[in-house]
């Protein structure tokens, strides 16, 4: 897995709240057998028309969005199934972070496995991206912050602080395992002696 | 030291390697269902580094969701009726079953079912287990007491290959559900009032206990509708403490220890329920005398209204705005006598015996409205038969609906059961999100009975007051 420590985007919105993973790759998609070319399939539903064809103002359409690897999403992302071709298709489609207010609990366990980094920021700097779509931030993920180069004093709202760095939480082991590109199934393996143990504990 | 919750119990039990603030707890896990969607990419990912699956022996495999709910005799008659995809994705289950050594339930066997159908109908839920699966709403299996959720396909291999999960502890969530339930008020509504209550992220992080008089007086299939869709109030799962009803519902089945060793197993789980002194870190209550047949109105199951409301007014937000403009419904407005194009009857939230006869009841000597399709698909192949031993099926073949072979069917439109665009489908199942059924299909969650009346009716109909 690719290492991730620090990278700057622009970012794309989909203020949406509730976003859930039938939106994000709809179930008809699902019949792969491998995570190849999951990105095309990503919010198919609005991505395209009946014909199959780009719906040219939904925002991942746009020219502005080409490149962009943070997506700000409304409140609550990723509730519903456990389908991992949720965050499969998000990496394959060019992300790296997620940013909202929450995230459903097997949805976000999902993304730290894939090298998709889930932010978690306070409503006001949520709505101050909501409503700043393509502003250029910084993830960095050593220090957990996340970094609003492009904000300005004044466009403040009164009840954020000026600094322009935020921190998110992140569990240490996760961000560990981004940063190192490491799998945890290796870590787990490691524990075959005290799994052997506890299976005869219990026999 | 306070009391210990259920949850916490089993949690406890279940620890290979404590968590530290660095690294999460390795927990072990007890029984690991698997099906045909959420596994090949994990059994590739076991061939890639040679592993093997470490615990066949608490592996259990069916086929469900892209399954043809179509009489299909072997795998060789699946090309017939199933989607080449899908086709490939079932086959490609059953050889990775035989290349690994698990259990599987496919075509011919009887015993095939929706995943979380199966497990508890086997015994193979347990009080007292950790049960996982690639699937969210294997939530449903807490209503034995057991510790159960779903997981992803990374984790998926995970548990393949070493039988454990590495998980931090989530937070728990006691709701109370005390009070004599109305006639007419299932446990579908129940569940469906309180992630209105609590909201579809209500329970994010956490592990809801049901407790209280009315929890304690529902039977095993009710329970399982309960604990199913504790996901939908974002909660890692939900369990109900095991309990005679539990015990009754389990003695004599597959999997489930015999002889001394029930005796024993017995012992162990009638330690299981929350110590009277445990702590939760939230708690919620719900006074069942005041809930009625709920039924949905927009594209989470949150947005919800006793079938007698109103569409409720704008709250300004633009996701609520999207969600009426996409299910072609007016604040303001009843919901009853909304017009209905589509009825099913299924899933695993509401595909059990007790379902399928309420469904009965309701539709005996009656006809369905002309213009509606109907839908009614048995969680799995034994209730099927048992259905057909009782002459349900006739019953329903007679009003005009169509009864199927087992599967996840209409509930997520994978095997091509899928409502048409712009269609309306009254369904028992436990999502309402947009496209669920099908691309641009409008879906109203509700109870069976509210279901088997709207089919009558062909508009949202309330069951209790149609003769
Ligand atoms: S019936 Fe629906 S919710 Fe249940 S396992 Fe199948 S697809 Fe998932």
């Amino acid at each position: 897995m690719e290492k991730i420590t620090r990278f700057r985007s622009r970012t794309v919105v989909l203020p949406q709240s509730d976003i859930d993973t039938d939106q994000i790759l709809p179930a008809r998609f699902l019949t792969t057998t491998t995570r190849a070319g999951m990105g095309d399939a990503l919010f198919a539903d609005w991505r395209y028309d009946e014909h199959g064809r780009l719906i040219g103002d939904f925002p991942l359409n746009r020219p502005e969005a080409e490149g962009c690897q943070v997506l700000v999403a409304g409140n609550n992302f990723g509730c519903g199934s456990s389908r991992e071709h949720a965050p499969w298709g998000l990496v394959d489609y060019g992300f790296k972070a997620v940013i909202s207010t929450a995230f459903a609990d097997i949805f976000r366990n999902n993304s730290l496995k894939n090298g998709l980094i889930p932010i978690i920021v306070d409503q006001p700097t949520h709505q101050w991206l909501l409503d700043h779509p393509g502003v250029e931030v910084e993830v960095d993920l050593e220090q957990r912050q996340l970094r609003l180069p492009g904000r300005s004093p004044e466009s403040l709202p009164e009840s954020l602080p000026e600094t322009e760095m935020i921190e998110f939480p992140i569990d240490n082991f996760s961000r560990y395992c981004l940063m190192e590109g490491i799998d945890q199934l290796g870590y787990l393996l490691k524990h075959s002696d005290a799994i052997s143990r506890f299976e005869q504990h219990r026999a | 030291m306070a009391g210990k919750s259920l949850f916490r119990k089993v949690w406890d039990n279940h620890i290979v390697v404590p968590e530290t603030a660095d690294t999460p707890a390795v927990l072990f896990i007890d029984l690991h269902l698997i099906h045909e969607v959420t596994t090949p990419q994990a059994f590739a990912l076991l061939k890639e580094r040679g592993l093997t699956v470490r615990r066949p022996d608490l592996t259990l495999a069916t086929m469900d969701h892209s399954t043809p709910t179509v009489p299909v005799a072997s795998l060789s008659d699946l090309d017939l009726v199933a989607e080449p995809a899908a086709a490939a994705q079932i086959r490609q289950l059953a050889s990775n079953c035989r290349e690994f050594g698990v259990e599987l339930h496919g075509f011919g066997s009887d015993e095939r079912g929706i995943v979380h159908v199966i497990g508890p109908e086997l015994g193979a839920t347990q009080p007292g287990k950790t049960v996982v699966c690639g699937d969210s709403h294997t939530s449903t299996h807490g209503a034995f007491g057991a510790l159960s959720f779903g997981i992803g396909t990374t984790e998926v291999g995970h548990v393949l290959a070493t039988q454990c999960l590495l998980q931090r502890r989530p937070k728990t969530l006691a709701i109370n559900v005390n009070g004599t339930l109305p006639t007419g008020v299932s446990a579908k509504d129940i569940i469906l009032a309180i992630i209105g209550r609590i909201g579809v992220d209500g329970g994010v992080g956490h592990v809801i206990e049901y407790r209280g008089d009315t929890i304690g007086s529902l039977d095993m299939e009710q329970r399982m509708t309960i604990c199913n869709m504790s996901i939908e109030a974002g909660a890692r799962a939900g369990m109900i403490a095991p309990d005679d009803t539990t015990y009754d519902y389990l003695a004599g089945r597959a999997a489930v220890p015999k002889g001394a060793a029930w005796q024993e197993a017995l012992a162990r789980w009638q330690t299981l329920p929350s110590d009277p002194d445990a702590v939760f870190d939230k708690e919620c209550s719900i006074d069942a005398a005041t809930l009625q047949p709920m039924v949905t109105f927009g594209t989470n199951p949150g947005m919800v209204i006793p079938v007698t409301g109103e569409i409720p007014a704008n709250t300004g937000d633009g996701s609520f705005r999207r969600a009426l403009d996409y299910m072609g419904l007016e604040s303001g407005r009843p919901i009853l006598g909304t017009p209905v194009d589509v009825v099913f009857v299924g899933s695993c939230t509401n595909s059990r015996m007790g379902d399928l006869r309420q469904t009965a009841a309701i539709l005996e000597g009656k006809k369905i409205a002309e213009n509606v399709r109907m839908l009614i698909v048995p969680g799995s192949q034994s209730i099927k038969a048992q259905a057909e031993s009782e002459g349900l099926h006739e019953i329903f073949q007679a009003a005009g609906a169509q009864w199927r072979e087992s599967g996840c069917s209409m509930c997520l439109g994978m095997n091509g059961d899928t409502v048409a665009s712009g269609q309306l489908c009254i369904s028992t199942s436990n999502r309402n999100f947009e496209g669920r059924q099908g691309i641009g299909a409008r879906t109203i969650l509700a109870s069976p009975q509210t279901a088997a009346a709207s089919a009558l009716c062909g508009h949202v109909a309330d069951h209790r007051t149609i003769g």
